[in-house]
């Protein structure tokens, strides 16, 4: 079946569009929660187990208190408490993070699978819809450019959050500890102390990812809510280079190719969909490979980093 | 149980017609008749309140435990590995169940290997796979969906204002193309202007690819939706925010959708509470049980609010006529959407045609998209 | 450091035995919050983990194929490489051996078997050798990339058991041609446990006398220990790494071409199961130690059998398993802060070195 010229093309950008912008939030939320994480110089692999935990408790808090929003707060305390979690083993001598990360992305989902049993049926809340697409009259386009509140929460972070790492005391002691642990004991920066509010801020991000999910899109509690989200963070920031602008672009393109199959598929290209899948993350591997090098660390990356090591 | 109930049993079974042409029947082989209750198994590969598959089978199990008086065991996530040959020794040997129900389809090879350990253990799967030369103590059964869905696209042909319904397939096989061919033939016999859209997202069920699938089916036109997904929940919520209309598919969606619901595709696992019974008193059972509203084993769900008196009488109308075999599903002249003769004018399958069925690998006209597969 | 990468006797079994039972008493008290009795909850873990011989086969049966993948953490992580494409290589191992299987039709059982099972582990080997190779000559960081290989192995097995190398009268699932039955192993005899758990087993202690007694190990835990030191030592440090990496592949890679010649006959997204990750897990438990690794693997292989009869005795919900070995994993890497804190126990370890 043909894709019937330019309509076609356009319905197809349109559809990627659209879904990119549907499906791209818990991206962007994890990729800036692991960004400020690995600033510190910990990496944490765990935000699958996170971003479960955080849209159950999400979920089952909406349900409990009947408004999406406090369910959102109890998805990123939830979050945080998991990043401290994270952030207390790793302290201890001879833990290393990369495996605490595993550990927690093994705990994390289990944890939510096992008490959001109860959850599977009943209704919450959800968070409401943000029309910005009123000014046209394209029922398609209109549909594409609804979004939610934290997507646009997120985009503002990311301005936010490099302007304080670069602009403010706290931030510049966050990239201090996440670049030279050694420069940053010699200014008596408590290094734990430091990366361990910025896990507890990264998992708190991370929880309200996992919201969104259960929250609003798709919008429902169920045992595989996400399919690798979490554990696509690690990867996202490498693709964002560590900057929290980028992580935008980066969530935005895979939220876009997780959509290339269907779309192509609404307007006939019926094969080859499992490869289309795999396209981020060949496109990350790429990246990794023109980047990297085995002279100077990743650019952009925190030397702290263990992954540069 | 007495000799005198027994036969009674037998009889009803018999004279049940409940089943199928293509099925063979089996004297029983000698074995116990069970005066104790019996004791049920059922193996999900995934959660038993999934909204879907596997909810359609807890659904049944509930309803086989209550006609029969059997006593039910349950266990879900087990997968379709040498796990499950484990899980249904386990449930053999330390629960002492006598019937086991593995409900997945890629439970199969481990079913055959088991049914000949076991033979006073009955195997019944839900796959339709039973040929000649398997074990005898194996029923394998399942349903014509393409039957309610041809019902499902009635409704939508009827109820559609775009002329455009849309199709969520999992993965690329036979009867999901079944299942969308019933559902664009269905709507285009009552109304021809109507082009389904498929999309296949690759997944049993993944609910952000679900979600997604429904809403690009939406952007392109699509007001009436079925998603085939093994577990269809999140596209019939999607479909409902969107504001267009839903059918469900496996078990009883209605109560997702209040708005746009219009009706579904079930399955009717039930039935094996006949297999159930008979395997207790020594009666007859089939080894193979495929069939659609004429053998009962698919049904469809309650009309949603949102449905016109006129499309519920057409809908129970073409189940009918499946239940007295007067409305053939697939009929010629019929073509393929890439414009190739299917069946000539004058052409019939039979409805419980298994062979030409298993072999359905074309979308019907009218159907935009491909299935991917090889013309063989 | 990737767990203890020095074997430390004694003091990590102590270590690893308090933390498995810190785990088991933390699930205990969640278990007890949740309204059931912790004990007979114990009490059901052990009968059905190693309760009777049907129990000890259960868990025997789960846990050959995550002796495979742990090595696939195990032998890198002495290289110094933090590898977690154990899943992938599997995946890559299942096809591997389907196409071998398909190609050796007509061969005789006992040369074709070997040879898909070679196929098999060849084809995990070079897949995870890749990462291996990216991180040498391009300083690619191997736990990223193994990370995305696996999502890129499992797109590829979807893909190619989709169409490519669909064996099209299955009719319910997509799945890939058969081997030839005959190619199929059976079970051990006198056990219903098939042959997996013998390679699995041995491949351990294989790696065992490797990585413990030749230069080659001694080699690779140089490198190991110290990139600098290796490079001052002359020894072909890309080389070394690459062979590790690809062991480990390899090992990963035959427990996928088992999965196919001992349990599936043919690959479908029924290989996708998790083995990887659980290997992992198993990896950590056993600190790095291929003879410990049997251990943990029983350990987990026991967790996961006795998962259903805590679903069908006491209705918890399947994610009961998950959760314990969760807090296993994590409770086994907080107690490596306890190396060398336990003051008794070194002085054992002193004496018995």
């Amino acid at each position: 079946m043909s894709v019937g010229g330019d309509i076609g093309v356009w319905s197809v950008l349109l559809a990627i569009v659209g879904s990119a912008l549907r499906v791209s939030t818990p991206y962007l939320f994890v990729s800036l929660g692991e960004t400020l994480t690995e600033k510190s110089g910990r990496i944490n692999l765990g935000l699958e187990g996170t971003l479960m935990m955080g849209a159950m408790s999400g979920y089952a808090v909406a349900l409990g208190t009947g408004s999406p929003w406090l369910g959102v707060l109890g998805a990123g305390v939830t979050g945080a408490a998991f990043g401290l979690l994270h952030a207390g083993l790793c302290s201890l001598p001879r833990v290393n993070d990369i495996a605490v990360g595993i550990a927690l992305f093994i705990f994390g989902t289990g944890f939510a699978v096992y008490l959001g049993k109860p959850l599977v049926h009943p209704v919450a809340p959800r968070l409401p819809d943000i029309d910005l697409g009123f000014w046209s009259s394209l029922p398609s386009l209109r549909a594409a450019l609804q979004v939610n509140a934290l997507l646009i929460i997120g985009i503002l972070l990311a301005p936010a959050m490099l302007w304080i790492l670069h602009n403010t005391r706290w931030g510049l002691k966050l990239r201090t500890v996440g670049d030279s642990a050694d420069a940053a004991r010699a200014l008596g920066y408590s290094i734990n102390g430091v990366r361990a509010t910025a896990t507890a801020i990264g998992g708190f991000f991370a929880g309200v990812g996992g919201a969104f999910l259960s929250l609003y899109y798709p919008g429902a509690w169920t045992e595989n809510l996400s399919s690798g989200q979490g554990l696509m963070a690690v990867t996202l920031v490498i693709f964002a280079r560590w900057n929290p602008i980028n992580c935008v672009f980066a969530a935005l393109l895979f939220g876009g190719a997780s959509a290339l199959g269907p779309a192509l598929q609404a307007v006939g290209i019926t094969s080859n969909y499992y490869l289309y899948g795999a396209a981020p993350y060949v496109l990350t591997l790429v990246l990794l490979i023109r980047t990297s090098s085995t002279k100077h660390r990743l650019f952009g990356a925190p030397s702290e980093l263990s992954i540069n090591k | 149980m007495t000799k005198q109930h027994n036969r009674t049993r037998r009889q009803i079974l018999i004279g049940s017609g409940s089943l199928m042409a293509a099925g063979s029947f089996l004297a029983a082989a000698p074995r116990p008749v069970f005066a104790t209750p019996m004791t049920v198994g059922f193996i999900y590969e995934g959660s038993k309140d999934d909204f879907g598959w596997n909810q359609s089978h807890a659904v049944g199990a509930r309803k086989i435990a209550k006609e029969t008086g059997a006593k039910l065991v349950e266990q879900e996530k087990v997968p379709e590995t040498a796990d499950v040959e484990r899980v249904m020794e386990s449930m053999i040997q330390l629960d002492g169940a006598q019937v086991l129900f593995p409900t997945s389809f890629g439970y199969w090879p481990f079913i055959l290997k088991l049914a000949a350990k076991y033979p006073k253990v009955l195997f019944v799967h839900a796959g339709g796979l039973w040929k000649q030369g398997d074990p005898a103590n194996v029923i394998s059964y399942r349903g014509y969906m393409e039957e309610p869905h041809y019902c499902c696209g009635i409704a939508a042909g009827m109820m559609t204002k775009t002329n455009k319904i849309g199709f969520v397939g999992p993965k690329p096989l036979y009867f999901i193309f079944n299942n969308c061919n019933g559902f664009t033939l269905g709507a285009r016999s009552v109304n021809p202007k109507v082009t389904s859209l498929i999309i296949i997202t690759g997944d049993w069920a993944n609910p952000v690819k679900d979600a997604d699938a429904v809403n690009n089916l939406v952007d392109q036109g699509c007001d009436v939706i079925i998603s085939d997904s093994d577990a269809p929940k999140v596209s019939i919520e999607t479909a409902e925010r969107r504001g267009v209309h839903s059918c469900g598919y496996h078990t009883d969606l209605s109560s997702l959708a209040p708005k746009g619901f219009v009706t579904g595709a079930e399955w009717n696992w039930a039935k094996g509470a006949d297999f159930v019974k008979a395997w207790q008193t020594g009666g007859k059972y089939p080894n193979l049980l495929i069939g659609g509203f004429k053998q009962d084993l698919v049904a469809i769900s309650p009309f949603g609010r949102s449905v016109p008196d006129a499309v519920k009488s057409a809908v129970l109308k073409a189940r009918d006529g499946f239940t007295n075999d007067t409305l053939k599903l697939y009929h010629g002249p019929l073509k393929d959407n890439e414009d190739h003769l299917v069946l000539k004018e004058g052409e019939v399958i039979a409805n419980d045609d298994s062979a030409f069925k298993t072999k359905v690998n074309f979308l019907v006209e009218g159907t935009q998209g491909q299935t991917g597969l090889k013309k063989q | 450091m990737i767990g203890a990468a020095v074997w430390r006797g004694p003091e990590a079994a102590v270590l690893t035995v308090g933390a498995v039972l810190v785990a088991l008493l933390a699930f205990g008290i969640f278990v007890a919050f949740t309204g059931l009795d912790p004990f007979a909850v114990y009490k059901v873990l052990y009968l059905g983990a190693f309760g009777s011989r049907f129990s000890i086969e259960t868990t025997l049966t789960l846990a050959a194929p995550i002796m495979l993948t742990a090595l696939c953490v195990v032998i890198p992580a002495r290289a110094g490489l933090l590898i977690i494409g154990g899943e992938g290589a599997l995946v890559l191992g299942g096809l591997g051996s389907v196409l071998a299987g398909v190609a050796l039709n007509g061969a005789p059982a006992s040369l074709a078997t070997p040879l898909i099972l070679l196929a098999g582990a060849a084809a995990g080997a070079i897949w995870i050798a890749i990462p291996a190779a990216l991180r040498q000559f391009r300083g690619v960081n191997e736990t990223i990339s193994t990370l995305l290989f696996n999502y890129i192995a499992i797109a590829l097995l979807n893909h190619l058991v989709s169409g490519p190398i669909r064996d099209y009268g299955q009719p319910l699932k997509p799945t890939s041609w058969p081997i030839p039955s005959a190619f199929m192993i059976g079970t051990i005899p006198g056990l219903s446990v098939h042959w997996g758990l013998v390679y699995g087993v041995a491949a351990c202690l294989v790696a065992f006398v490797v990585l413990r007694q030749t230069t080659f190990g001694f080699a690779l835990s140089i490198l190991g220990g110290n990139l600098r030191a290796a490079q001052m030592a002359g020894l072909p440090v890309a080389a070394l790494a690459l062979t590790a990496a690809a062991l480990g592949g390899a090992a990963a890679g035959l427990a996928g071409a088992v999965e196919v010649v001992a349990v599936h006959g043919a690959a479908s997204i029924s290989l996708v199961v998790g083995y990887g990750y659980a290997g992992i897990l198993v990896a950590f438990v056993a600190r790095q130690n291929p003879l410990a690794v049997v251990l943990a693997a029983l350990l987990v292989g026991g967790i996961s059998a006795s998962g259903g009869l805590l679903q069908r005795r006491f209705g918890m919900p399947d994610a009961a398993s998950t959760v314990l070995e969760g807090c296993i994993f994590l409770a086994v890497l907080g107690s490596n802060s306890l190396y060398g804190r336990l003051r008794f126990l070194q002085s054992r370890s002193a004496e018995v070195k």
